[in-house]
C-alpha cells in the first residue's frame, strides 16, 4: 500500500510539474464553460439542472482523457525507465494500478474545478442536489473508464501519439454502441434483443442513469469492470514486452 | 550471492542469451565483457528480474528471481543502461523516491540519501530537474539511486559510458572500493576497465560464454604476453632470432617466446645476448600481453564470419 502510494504521489507531482496539467485544466475547464453554457443552451432551458453540463461528458472525455492518460506507459517505455521501476522491488500491477489512480485523481480534480457550475444553478434556481451528485459520480467513473483503456494503449506502444488514436478509437466504439443515430440504424435490420446487447455495451446507455439522478449497481459494475479488465490487460501487455 | 545455471534468452528466432552458467561472491567484482549485441544486457536484465529468461535460472542471495521477484529484488541494485531516470525530478526528489520505493522511511530515508549525495557528488546539483543535468551527473544520480538501499549485489549496464577521463576513474575507484563487501556485475566494453576495477572477468560473444578467468589470465592468453621488446643500438634480427620469433617494429624488435615454458626467462636471455654483442640499450620492455588482442582474437573471428 504503502508503494503504490509512493508511485502515486510521484505521478501527481510529475503532472504538476509540467505545464502540461495547467494547459489541461485551462482547456477542459473553458471546453465545459462552452458546451454548457453556449452549445448546451444552458439557459434557454429554463431548467434549474446540470443536464446540458453532464451531456457533454462522453464527447469531451473523448478527447480530454486520452490526452491525460496516453503518456503514462508509452512514456516510461521511450525514456527506459520502464526497466528502472520494474527492478525495484515493486510487483507489476502496483505499479498499473499506482499510475491509473494518479491519474484518475487528476482528472477528479479537474472534474471539482467544475464547482462554479453548480454554484450556478444553485443561486438561479433549486436543482436537486442529488441529481447533481450522482452525475458527478457518473461523471467520474465513465473518466475512469476511458482513462483504463488509454492506459492500456499507452503500455502498447511507446509513441504517446499512436496510444492517443488508438484509445480515442476504442472509446468512440464504446459512445457509438449506444449513440442515438447508431441504435436507429441498427433497428432496421437487427432484432430488438441484439440492438440492446450492443447498446449495453456503450458507456452512454449506463451514464444516462446517473444523469438522471439514479446509482445503479449495473452501472457501477460496467464501469469498474471496464477498469478492471483494462487494467488486467494493461498487465498482459507489459509483460508481454518484458518477456521479448 | 549470484547463481546462474543454464541461462537462455530468445527474442523470435533469434537467441541472445544461449546456456549462460556462472557465479559472482561476495568481494568479487565481474567485468562482463563482449561486443555490442553479445547479450550482455540481456542477461543483466535477466539478473535483475525486469525479462523473464526463456529457460535457466537466477538466484539471487538464495532467492529465485522467477519465483520470488520482489525479495530477490530488494538484494539488488541495479544501473540500467543509459542511466534512464525520471527528467522532470530534481535530483533530491528522485533519490527520495527511490529511497520510499526500497521501503526506507523518516531518520533512515534522510540518512541514506544523504550518504548516496556524498558519495556520488551530487550535493551542487540537488535541487536542479534531472533534464538540465549533464550527461555525467545524470549518470551520476542513477548511480546513486542503485545504491540508496547499499544493496549487497550491485548490477551495473556500462557504469562508465558517457563519463569524461575524470569521472571514469572516479567510478571505477568506486566500484573498486564497494566491491570489497557487495557482489558487483558490470558490464563494459573499455578494456582497461577490467584491470582498474576487476577482480574476474568474463567475456561472452553472441550469447555464450568464450573466456573466464582473472584479468591477469586472461592477459596471459594473449599471443603477446612474454615477448620481450628491445630497442638497442647495434642489435640486428639475424642475432636475435637466436632467441625467438622477431618482429620488426619502428626501429626496434620485438622477441616472442617459442614457448610459455621459456617465457620466464626470456628477458634474461635477451640481456645476456646486449651484453655478449656490447649493444646499447635505450629501452626494453617486458610485454604482460593486451587484453584488446584477447578480446579480438576471441570475439572477432565469429563477426566476421556473419
Amino acid at each position: 500500500m504503502r508503494i503504490i502510494w509512493t508511485l502515486i504521489k510521484r505521478e501527481l507531482v510529475a503532472y504538476f510539474t509540467s505545464p502540461v496539467a495547467y494547459v489541461f485544466l485551462v482547456i477542459f475547464l473553458l471546453l465545459t464553460g462552452f458546451f454548457t453554457f453556449t452549445a448546451g443552451s444552458f439557459f434557454e432551458r429554463g431548467e434549474a439542472s446540470l443536464a446540458s453540463f453532464f451531456g457533454w461528458h462522453p464527447w469531451l472525455y473523448l478527447v480530454l482523457v486520452p490526452a491525460v492518460g496516453m503518456r503514462v506507459w508509452a512514456e516510461e517505455r521511450r525514456s527506459g525507465t520502464m526497466e528502472l521501476l520494474l527492478t525495484m522491488p515493486v510487483a507489476t500491477w502496483q505499479a498499473i494500478v499506482a499510475k491509473f489512480l494518479a491519474s484518475w485523481i487528476f482528472l477528479g480534480v479537474a472534474l471539482a474545478l467544475t464547482f462554479p457550475a453548480v454554484l450556478t444553478v444553485n443561486v438561479l434556481g433549486e436543482p436537486d442536489n442529488g441529481i447533481i451528485f450522482a452525475g458527478y459520480l457518473g461523471s467520474f467513473f465513465l473518466a475512469g473508464a476511458y482513462l483504463a483503456i488509454t492506459c492500456m494503449t499507452s503500455a502498447m506502444t511507446r509513441n504517446q501519439v499512436v496510444a492517443f488514436i488508438l484509445s480515442v478509437v476504442i472509446c468512440l466504439f464504446f459512445i457509438l454502441a449506444g449513440f442515438n443515430p447508431v441504435t436507429d440504424l441498427l433497428t432496421r435490420w437487427a432484432s430488438p434483443a441484439v440492438v440492446d446487447t450492443v447498446a449495453a455495451f456503450s458507456v452512454v446507455t449506463h451514464f444516462d442513469g446517473f444523469q438522471r439522478g439514479v446509482i445503479d449497481t449495473r452501472d457501477l459494475v460496467f464501469f469498474l469492470s471496464i477498469i478492471g479488465y483494462a487494467l488486467f490487460a494493461t498487465g498482459v501487455i507489459i509483460r508481454g514486452h518484458r518477456a521479448g | 550471492m549470484i547463481q546462474i545455471e543454464n541461462l537462455m534468452k530468445s527474442f523470435g528466432p533469434k537467441r541472445a542469451v544461449d546456456g549462460i552458467s556462472f557465479a559472482v561472491e561476495r568481494g568479487e567484482v565481474l567485468g562482463f565483457l563482449g561486443p555490442n549485441g553479445a547479450g550482455k544486457s540481456t542477461t543483466m536484465r535477466m539478473i535483475t528480474g525486469f525479462m523473464p529468461p526463456t529457460a535457466g535460472k537466477v538466484t539471487v542471495g538464495g532467492y529465485d528471481v522467477a519465483e520470488s521477484p520482489i525479495e530477490a529484488k530488494r538484494l539488488i541494485g541495479y544501473l540500467p543502461e543509459n542511466a534512464a531516470s525520471y527528467p522532470d525530478m530534481t535530483v533530491a526528489g528522485f533519490l527520495k523516491f527511490a529511497a520510499e520505493l526500497r521501503g526506507l522511511a523518516g531518520q533512515a530515508r534522510k540518512k541514506a540519501v544523504q550518504r548516496v549525495i556524498e558519495l556520488c557528488f551530487l550535493d551542487s546539483v540537488l535541487h536542479q530537474s534531472i533534464d538540465t543535468l549533464s550527461k555525467g551527473y545524470k549518470h551520476r544520480t542513477c548511480l546513486a539511486q542503485a545504491l540508496i538501499h547499499d544493496p549487497q549485489v550491485l548490477i551495473m549496464d556500462e557504469p562508465t559510458d558517457g563519463l569524461d577521463p575524470n569521472q571514469k576513474h572516479e567510478v571505477r575507484n568506486l566500484i573498486r572500493e564497494l566491491g570489497a563487501n557487495k557482489a558487483i556485475v558490470f558490464s563494459t566494453h573499455i578494456l582497461e576497465e577490467v584491470d582498474a576495477a576487476c577482480t574476474r572477468a568474463i567475456i561472452i560473444d553472441r550469447g555464450k560464454i568464450v573466456a573466464n578467468g582473472t584479468p591477469a589470465a586472461l592477459r596471459s592468453m594473449s599471443e603477446l604476453a612474454g615477448a620481450v621488446t628491445l630497442q638497442a643500438r647495434g642489435a640486428t634480427e639475424e642475432r636475435l632470432a637466436a632467441l625467438g620469433r622477431v618482429e620488426k617494429l619502428n626501429g626496434a624488435f620485438r622477441i616472442y617466446p617459442r614457448d610459455k615454458s621459456q617465457a620466464a626467462q626470456l628477458a634474461q636471455e635477451v640481456v645476456d645476448l646486449v651484453n655478449l654483442h656490447g649493444w646499447k640499450v635505450e629501452g626494453m620492455y617486458s610485454e604482460r600481453g593486451e587484453l584488446d588482442e584477447v578480446f579480438r582474437r576471441i570475439t572477432l573471428p565469429d563477426t566476421v564470419k556473419k
